[in-house]
């Protein structure tokens, strides 16, 4: 069946003719009002509708099923195993009031933007723990933040509903405020913000359970992403070589894959057991990993059309907020609520690694661009640099 | 009347579901075997450019510290 086939079929029903008096005339049933006969039938399409979605979703889940042969680790039993890794805070970012929200890196590698619940919004100079720029929000829990390909601004947002782009000024004195450009305007609170392969384009999500794509220079909405069926937690774009395609992830524990240009849906995953606040691409872009409050991190695979791995422990019964991949692929951090780091093997499904420091929740993390170190930000009000 | 629109609604909403479940029902899929090969064999060959997998020489490395420090 085709989409031109349901169209079709819709049209088709009765609901949709011509009311003919005549004919109703000759019914032999007494007659009913018009508006009952309609709900009747309306009632009726409703019914087979839902049906047939029981029976999509079900075969779906079988064609996933036939293709699922193997498990990944089964795949890499032959790898050899990760040693030990000594893995320690190089660098503490102590400046903000409270608690830190998010970050994001610069592309040359060693400035950091964050995010606060204070307001405020810093940048930093990661290898001298200098800041550079300090700006504040006109509101509290600024939950994303995120660095423009060129350097030159950082994009915020929160409990103000907007995307915010700062240009950066060389100027160290210079009120950073005074530039600021609304880009993005959502009905609740904004989730996660990124930019796309310019300074041009921002991605954003949002508690108003939409992702949404704005032009900044005249902050027009150029696509809007609808599907979720709750808050929008967080989003990441496929590393450019893979096309045009982004990946996020809700409150009602969906991951879906969207195509940018149509705006539509092309894949979707349902397995977490609450919701997804993180997702990131894998390295090659034809994986990605999710961190869910059910304690788990899982990676699904887009041309498998499925999860292929989890990555949990019994001992672990916190929820990831943030995970993200070593610059091959092998490792995956995550950061959880029970103030740990957690570093897995991707392949074998093992962690390799337990890392304490923070003394509060982890908020954020983010490998650096050339994946020499990584950040994370925490709810104990500073960011810490590991490598 | 509002009764009906209500109903028309909730008959859109359903007509969408049906026919993003069919989109995703199209989707083209392989085998898990052949996708965690892939992954694996993307992961093998790039380890050795994975600097938090092999590990840098302090000295290369701007956030560790160079090994010795003399002090005079």
């Amino acid at each position: 069946p085709t989409d031109q086939t349901s169209i079709a079929l819709f049209l088709c029903h009765p609901l949709h003719w011509p009311s003919l008096p005549a004919q109703r005339k000759y019914m032999r049933s007494p007659p009913i009002p018009e508006m009952a006969t309609q709900e009747v039938q309306l009632n009726e399409t409703l019914a087979h509708l839902k049906t047939e979605s029981e029976t999509l979703k079900t075969k779906l889940e079988e064609e996933r099923a036939k293709l699922h042969d193997v498990e990944l680790h089964q795949v890499a039993e032959k790898v050899e195993a990760l040693g030990q890794f000594v893995m320690k805070t190089r660098r503490t970012l102590k400046g903000h009031g409270n608690k830190v929200l998010c970050m994001d890196w610069c592309k040359d590698k060693r400035r950091i933007v964050s995010s606060s619940q204070d307001g405020k919004v810093i940048v930093w100079d990661a290898f001298t723990t200098n800041k550079e720029h300090a700006v504040t929000m006109p509101c509290t829990w600024v939950m994303a933040c995120a660095y423009a390909p060129s350097g030159c601004a950082v994009a915020c947002g929160g409990l103000d509903n907007k995307c915010s782009v700062y240009p950066l000024s060389l100027d160290k004195n210079e009120n950073l405020a005074a530039k600021k450009k609304s880009v993005a305007m959502h009905t609740n609170y904004l989730s996660a913000c990124s930019f796309t392969n310019s300074d041009m384009q921002i991605l954003t999500s949002s508690g108003d359970g939409t992702c949404a794509l704005w032009d900044v220079e005249s902050g027009q909405l150029l696509q809007s992403f609808h599907g979720h069926a709750a808050d929008v937690l967080c989003l990441d774009l496929a590393p450019s070589e893979t096309g045009n395609t982004f990946v996020s992830g809700g409150c009602d524990k969906k991951a879906n894959v969207w195509d940018m240009r149509s705006g539509q849906c092309i894949q979707s995953f349902e397995t977490h057991e609450s919701d997804i606040n993180s997702v990131r691409y894998y390295p090659s872009g034809d994986a990605f990993a999710s961190g869910s409050d059910d304690a788990t991190c899982r990676l699904y695979d887009l041309r498998a059309d499925r999860e292929v791995a989890i990555y949990s422990k019994e001992s672990i019964i916190f929820g990831v907020s943030s995970v993200d991949f070593s610059l091959s692929g092998r490792l995956l951090f995550g950061g959880y609520n029970d103030y740990t780091i957690n570093v897995w093997d991707v392949l074998k499904g093992t962690r390799v690694s337990i890392l304490f420091g923070h003394e509060n929740r982890v908020s954020t993390l983010r490998v650096s661009p050339d994946g020499t170190a990584f950040c994370t930000g925490s709810w104990d009000h500073t960011l810490r640099i590991w490598a | 009347m509002s009764n009906n629109s209500a109903a028309n609604s909730s008959l859109v909403i359903a007509q969408k579901a049906v026919k993003q479940l069919r989109l995703e029902a199209s989707v083209r899929r392989i085998k898990v075997s052949q996708a965690a090969t892939e992954l694996k064999t993307f992961c093998l060959q790039n380890a050795h450019k994975d600097p938090l997998l092999t590990g840098v020489p302090s000295s290369d490395n701007p956030f560790r510290p160079p090994k010795s420090c003399v002090l005079l």
